[in-house]
């Protein structure tokens, strides 16, 4: 029979194979989270864009760990060396495990070659978020754009990564879109590999 | 004609947060609504020390001839109140889910201050929608 014997039974505690553990968490206590930061990083600058970066910085951290804990659970302790392999690693891979599901599109820039766009319908960190009319293009996503920036930089591809909106036609509310602007050593890298 | 008149959300030392109006019957200018919030407030804490019954919570209805008022008090202390035609139905299912929105979309919005007037695109969106489908409901039946 099928099946039969796969379980095995294990006397000791120590034995037993780590379990993945639960893999979600409470939206709302991290909307009431990530509010908190928000505010908190409010309180500590002059301008908008000290606050976008400092919500970058944030994320920058979360990114260099994911690479990490996501290298050695989904891909047996390698990574990925070439650029759309690491591009596709963030849209499905990185996006799975923090957002629960796959971007919604992932595309190359039409007017320059080191330019690709991840574009989200409702980002997760935004879902609660009204910016105030007088914060202009600032966007929550920065935090997003951080999170990649760390996960591509710990990969050695640096790249410069920020958050948009960008109106969608039919649409009240407009997508999100994290640039990626990738720096001229890997795509000099990508050329010489062919 | 719209079953619902206005909606009110006012803080818990009375101050309006927010002030909406649908359709045409009962139109009110700022002060007006001011004025009506402020005035509800202190009717809302009255009737909770004249009741005879202990540990009220105040009005929940208020009926008259041209209109019925319904009122929902969280537990912190913020009224969300609506004016409706009278005998209109699904007022209170209404009331918790647009207290429902008032947590998502202004409660984990960082940019907005506790206690002040309520300016958040995405509670003004997701509140036309659920008044959108409460008025659809009512003229379906």
């Amino acid at each position: 029979m099928i099946g039969v014997g796969k379980i095995k039974q294990y006397s000791n505690v120590l034995d037993r194979p780590l379990s993945k553990g639960k893999q979600e968490v409470s939206l709302s206590a991290f909307a009431f989270l990530f509010s908190e930061l928000v505010q908190y990083n409010q309180t500590q600058v002059d301008n908008i864009a000290e606050l976008e970066r400092r919500l970058e910085d944030a994320g920058y951290a979360v990114g260099a760990r994911v690479l990490e804990l996501f290298c050695h659970r989904e891909k047996g302790n390698r990574r990925e060396t070439r650029l759309l392999g690491i591009l596709s690693f963030v849209h499905s891979t990185i996006w799975k495990v923090l957002f629960g599901k796959v971007a919604d599109s992932l595309e190359k820039g039409t007017e320059h070659e080191d330019e690709y766009m991840i574009s989200e319908k409702e980002l997760l960190v935004n879902r609660f978020i009204s910016i105030p009319k007088d914060m202009g293009a600032f966007n929550c996503g920065a935090f997003v754009a951080g999170i990649v920036r760390g996960v591509l930089d710990n990969a050695g591809f640096p790249a410069v990564v920020t958050a948009h909106f960008v109106p969608v036609e039919g649409q009240q509310r407009p997508r999100t879109t994290i640039l990626i602007k990738f720096a001229e050593e890997v795509l000099a890298r990508e050329a010489r590999l062919g | 004609m719209a079953a619902i008149y206005s909606l009110y959300i006012i803080n818990k030392s009375g101050g309006l947060i927010f002030y909406k109006d649908y359709g045409s019957a009962g139109r009110m200018d700022t002060n007006d609504s001011l004025r009506v919030a402020s005035l509800w407030h202190s009717m809302h804490a009255i009737s909770q020390q004249l009741s005879p019954i202990a540990g009220c919570s105040g009005i929940e209805l208020l009926e008259a001839d041209t209109f019925d008022l319904h009122c929902f008090q969280s537990l912190t202390g913020t009224k969300f109140f609506v004016v409706c035609e009278p005998g209109a139905q699904h007022m209170e299912g209404l009331l918790k889910y647009i207290y429902e929105l008032y947590t998502d979309f202004v409660l984990k919005n960082p940019f907005y201050e506790m206690e002040m007037p309520i300016r958040c695109e995405l509670f003004d969106i997701n509140l036309a929608q659920a008044v959108q489908k409460d008025r659809v409901a009512l003229l379906g039946r």
